[in-house]
């Protein structure tokens, strides 16, 4: 199964209580995917300071890590701030010092992996059921204008941090998925030949890695959505984030299912409206079903 | 009976407290938040209104194979798969229904008053599956008994691969499915779609002017000539 949310926030009287919104939403769907889950949330700060340039990377790993010693050990080295989350980390470094943290990483905790960089996104992952997750990060007191989260349940692949979705294959950008692809060791394998590098085996990492790859080579969203259903032979409900909004879009068949709550304060997607009941004014929200291989996107 | 509130009860207490009904009773469910598997497995003639959203399966596996069985009515929409495996009974969606609305029923009468998704009616075994609206993709999926009635529009693949079940449709049709085609719509016919305008209400149908669908019975066979195509 597998549950996907996202949550848009358009009135930014409501952007204090995201995490507080978002928090139901995936617990909601804790049965559809107890395995792992993760939270990607964008917020202002890093990038939204010109006269500071800094880039937000979020960290986790497949071995225990002492994160408050990994954070603290940067905090002092480098003028940064470094945060345990609890499962990994989340960092705000000056732009200039980026590559110098990456190397100090390398050297001193080689088991750590960075699963996101962006200048708005957070990215917080972890093996057992979201509510677990929910509560070790505090995710109620977080606020940001843009979340997206899922909840695994493993069909392809192991079940561990780093297999966990989101999938973050270019800065700011975030792909969950719901479903499966058949074909996606060969469509690896033609990534892998043209220079694209995976952090699991995962078969949403190569959606999220085609995704990025025609992005990167001048595609929009809509036509690098149509190169996933051109490549990979399966069922999806996919949401896409990125810093300026998100993204929902389903298979041909519409095996995996969707449903969006749109009002003029907020624009959530969840796998099911159950997800969705607790949000404000959800009676007069307009509630309706993605239709097969049509991409919706909603901008800030 | 007290209103079941879903915010206070387990679905399961909210299920056998409406089994413990006795027929001819009726029960609210307040606050159903779309949760699912409400109001599953009930052979009796009660009556039940559902005060909101309900998710999967609603409704579904209830009735006897005598067509008894309880009536349902939301107030509001329904996720996937409402009234699967109906018996008996009738229950009525007052806005729109997901997908799978009425699968593999083998009887009573779903009536949903706003559109449903893609492949209602699938599998369907007898019973009748009405939609006032449209249907999205695929309904009708290898029916295989029973009569579903659109009274919109309806999506690709129409009737792919059908038996023995037949589907009107007062609107549009996007496409048939293989071995679905348009055939003449009869007084038999005219008089079906007559009692189900009566029944469901659905007046906007004229029973004169809907398509009948039907299966061309080619894929019931195999065919040696064919066999490059199988």
């Amino acid at each position: 199964m597998c549950g996907v949310v996202g949550l848009l926030i358009r009135d930014p009287a409501l952007e204090s209580r995201l995490g507080a919104l978002l928090s139901p939403m995936i617990e909601a769907l804790s049965d559809r995917g107890p395995d792992s889950s993760g939270i990607a949330v964008y917020s202002g700060g890093a990038g939204s300071d010109p006269d500071h340039d800094t880039v937000r990377i979020s960290l986790g790993s497949d071995v225990a890590v002492p994160w408050p010693a990994v954070c603290s050990g940067l905090s002092e080295r480098f003028a940064m701030v470094a945060r345990p989350v609890p499962s990994g980390a989340v960092l705000e470094v000056p732009t200039p010092l980026a590559d110098e943290v990456q190397a100090h990483l390398g050297r001193h905790w080689p088991s750590v992996r960075t699963v996101a960089t962006g200048r708005s996104v957070a990215v917080v992952k972890d093996t057992g059921r979201p509510e677990h997750s929910v509560r070790a990060m505090a995710l109620t007191e977080w606020s940001g204008y843009l979340a997206v989260a899922h909840t695994r349940m493993a069909t392809e692949s192991a079940v561990t941090l780093l297999h966990s979705h989101p999938f973050v294959p270019a800065p700011d950008l975030c792909v969950v998925h719901n479903g499966s692809f058949s074909n996606y060791a060969s469509v690896r394998r033609s990534l892998m030949a043209r220079g694209v590098r995976f952090d699991s085996d995962n078969d949403s990492e190569v959606a999220a890695r085609l995704l990025a790859e025609r992005l990167e080579s001048g595609d929009d969203l809509d036509e690098a959505t149509r190169w996933i259903m051109k490549e990979l032979d399966g069922f999806f409900t996919l949401v896409i984030t990125s810093a300026t909004g998100m993204s929902v879009v389903r298979d041909a068949f519409a095996c995996k299912p969707a449903v969006v709550a749109e009002t003029e304060h907020y624009v959530a997607v969840a796998s099911e409206y159950r997800a969705l009941a607790h949000l404000p004014g959800i009676g007069a929200a307009r509630v309706f079903e993605p239709q097969p291989e049509e991409v919706y996107t909603w901008n800030r | 009976m007290e209103p079941l509130n879903c915010d206070d009860l387990s679905v399961r207490e909210v299920n056998a407290a409406l089994r413990s009904l006795s027929p001819g009773a009726s029960a609210r469910i307040d606050h159903p938040r779309g949760r699912h598997n409400l109001a599953v497995g009930l052979a009796d003639p009660v009556t039940i209104t559902v005060a909101g959203n309900a998710g999967y399966f609603l409704g579904g596996l209830c009735g006897r194979a005598d067509g008894i069985g309880p009536d349902i009515e939301v107030d509001g929409f329904v996720g996937w798969s409402v009234g699967e495996n109906l018996m008996g009974g009738t229950i009525r969606v007052h806005g729109s229904a997901s997908q799978s609305a009425g699968s593999s029923a083998r009887g009573g009468t779903l009536m949903v008053d706003g559109d449903a998704s893609l492949r209602a009616g699938i599998s369907l075994k007898g019973g009748t599956v009405a939609i006032a609206g449209d249907a999205g993709a695929m309904a009708g999926f290898m029916a295989q008994a029973g009569v579903i009635l659109i009274g919109g529009d309806a999506g690709h693949g129409l009737g792919d691969s059908l038996y023995e079940a037949v589907i009107y449709v007062g609107g549009s049709i996007a496409s048939l499915g293989a071995d679905a085609r348009v055939e003449e719509l009869t007084d038999d016919d005219v008089l079906v779609v007559k009692r189900l305008v009566a029944l469901t209400g659905f007046d906007h149908i004229d029973p004169s002017r809907v398509h009948r669908v039907a299966s061309a019975r080619q894929l019931y066979h195999f065919s040696t000539q064919h066999h490059g195509v199988y």
